[in-house]
């Protein structure tokens, strides 16, 4: 008798039609947050990107002092009334590191904004029409790549401390001069997915229904690229705060504001390391450290989330369904037993 | 195309609609190139389903390719009512692509699964200024051709159908641009038996009723038999034999056409049923 045929019989004779032990309800469906198959790193980088975040947004909100507020003297050691202690100027350290990772995050997602809207266009446009133009965009890619990026940014960097347009000389400015001498990778990364996707037949229906060149690859490839455009935009953020901070450490940061690489500038001008004054270097090393590892860690779980091959534990989640099934499986031949012998 | 009424039938003439002439096509390779289609000339005639024949790698899809003009010949020429469309680009490129459409093997990778039914048969109207309404009954006219209701399809997205629904979207997607000639490029081959026919009988209807001009390109010469008017049956890029779908079948000529009908178990016989019927 099969298990259709014996839980036929068990409804006749009044009995339940799904064996005992078995969920009758219907399963709750899961909440939306879980559909989205985040994996414990991705929460792991979101909870220290989210920290550092709430340090640079929400921590002026609630703390007394201002970064721009002499509370003491130079590098008073850390005290109930001062966490972190007091940098160079006498400036409060917490107070001076919230508004740095402020400016450092504005900076990373200003410049890897830019950096990965010029490598997507570049490298969609290379990849999707080819010839000449793939030819002119990636020799042109290859040339910006050829020079060390750190050059041009010193030398751009310099340019821009002698302009006489202000807002050039502070945050804006240098995430421009990041983004713009940042897109290269990404663009031949984006290139050679755009070439893939430009072959498959969806292109040729949407040229087949008439649609032009800009539409296609707006609306045809872009799509297809977006989980990587997101991946390179998270790896952009986290290089473009590193490179600020190069520049900051070689005197070149944003005029007038802080940041961390500036904080670590000045406490090495200031021999903060010889005298052990810990809490003006330590503190704003540490920031820059979770915010890369954070942002690094969350690219590598997004890589997990958009390629479910890569998830882990899916080998555990298997052996629980397989066990699932076979509990299942044993109960209904109990059921049939019963029902065959009740017969 | 613009309205409704223009999904009537059309009258068979008998002049070719689409022709290729001396077409050929090389693709280069390193240390030289190899050949996919070799000096291959077809005439489409209106009204009429051709059917081109041939293994993996005969040039078929190549051809077909070139035909629809996704792909540059090397060398000939591709005419449609007498104009030469070989170089055509833009606005040209687009008009001709209103008149020739396409159906592609693979029914989900034709399809940007990032859009529903609704929105990819509606893409192809964007630029002809027809209304909602009259939009949404040619929707329903085209996808109706093809045996699909409307509300069970425009509003879901390419993996929430079936293999021989996505094919049949595909069909009335062709539709809704009013084609004169249809390239059906291994259409079936990647649908199950069942489904198969049923896009073949599709296929057959819009023939029948619109008098479409069909290509129909398939490995298999029984579906071809089943189907076309005329066979073509290719070979390593060179047309080695082409007739009458009767003449094909029942009078080979080539060693590769009794090759390939002799892998179809009794297509004579099934065919003279066919026929008396």
């Amino acid at each position: 008798m099969t298990n259709i045929q014996s839980a036929a019989v068990t409804a006749e004779a009044g009995g339940p039609l799904v064996p005992e032990g078995l969920p009758t309800e219907p399963q709750k469906a899961k909440p939306a947050w879980r559909s989205l198959n985040f994996g414990p790193r991705m929460w792991i980088s979101l909870g220290i990107i989210g920290a550092v975040a709430a340090l640079a947004f929400i921590g002026p909100l609630f703390y007394p002092y201002g970064p721009d507020q002499k509370v003491g003297s130079l590098y008073d050691s850390p005290s109930a009334e001062h966490i972190l202690g007091t940098e160079n100027f006498g400036y409060d350290v917490l107070a001076v590191l919230m508004a740095s990772a402020r400016n450092s995050l504005i900076i990373g997602l200003l410049a890897g904004t830019i950096a990965v809207l010029i490598g997507v266009a570049i490298g969609i446009l290379a990849g999707y029409i080819g010839g000449w133009v793939e030819e002119a965009l990636m020799g042109f890619t290859n040339i910006v790549l050829a020079i060390p990026s750190i050059v041009i940014l010193i030398l751009i960097s310099i340019s821009l401390q002698s302009t006489n347009v202000a807002f050039l000389k502070g945050v804006v400015g240098l995430a421009l001069v990041i983004g713009i001498t940042a897109w290269p990778w990404t663009a031949r990364a984006v290139r050679a997915q755009a070439s893939s996707v430009a072959t498959r037949e969806h292109i040729d229906v949407a040229k087949l229904s008439g649609a032009r060149t800009p539409s296609i690859m707006v609306r045809d490839v872009l799509p297809y690229l977006a989980s990587y455009a997101v991946m390179a935009w998270v790896l952009q953020l986290a290089s473009a705060i590193l490179a600020e901070s190069t520049l900051s450490m070689l005197g070149l940061g944003p005029s007038g504001a802080n940041s961390l690489g500036k904080q670590l500038f000045w406490a090495l001008a200031f021999q903060a390391v010889a005298t052990g004054a810990w809490w003006a270097f330590l503190p704003p090393t540490i920031v820059l450290t979770m915010i890369s590892f954070g942002l690094l860690y969350l690219q590598s779980s997004l890589d997990e989330v958009f390629n479910p091959r890569l998830r882990r534990g899916k080998k555990k989640n298997l052996a629980k369904a397989a066990a699932r099934r076979e509990e299942t499986a044993r109960k209904l031949a109990e059921q049939n037993q019963r029902v065959e012998v009740t017969a | 195309m613009s309205d409704l009424d223009s999904l009537e039938p059309r009258p068979a003439t008998g002049q070719p609609v689409l022709s290729a002439t001396h077409v050929t096509k090389q693709f280069r390779v390193s240390g030289g190139h190899i050949t996919a289609v070799d000096d291959v000339s077809v005439d489409f005639h209106a009204g009429k389903v051709l059917a081109v024949v041939g293994e993996s790698g005969s040039g078929k899809s190549t051809l077909a390719r070139m035909l629809l003009r996704l792909m540059p010949v090397t060398s000939g020429t591709i005419t449609y009512n007498g104009k030469d469309v070989t170089h055509i680009k833009g606005s040209e490129l687009r008009g001709y692509w209103r008149d020739v459409q396409a159906v592609f093997q693979d029914p989900f990778s034709s399809f940007n699964q990032f859009y529903t039914v609704g929105q990819t048969l509606r893409r192809g109207m964007g630029s002809q200024g027809l209304e909602k309404e009259t939009l949404d009954q040619l929707i329903e006219t085209c996808l109706g051709y093809v045996g699909l209701k409307p509300a069970d399809a425009v509003h879901k997205y390419p993996h929430q159908l079936s293999g021989g629904q996505r094919q049949r979207v595909m069909i009335a997607r062709a539709l809704m641009m009013n084609p004169k000639v249809l390239l059906a490029d291994e259409a079936t081959s990647m649908l199950d038996a069942s489904l198969r026919v049923s896009a073949l009988n599709v296929l057959q209807d819009l023939r029948a009723n619109l008098g479409l001009t069909v290509l129909f390109i398939t490995h298999d010469i029984g579906q071809a038999c089943y189907l076309a008017d005329e066979v073509v049956v290719m070979e390593h890029g060179l047309v080695v034999e082409r007739g009458t779908t009767d003449a094909v079948i029942f009078e080979p000529k080539n060693d590769y056409t009794k090759r390939l009908l002799a892998d179809v178990p009794d297509l004579k016989g099934s065919l003279k049923v066919r026929k008396d019927v």
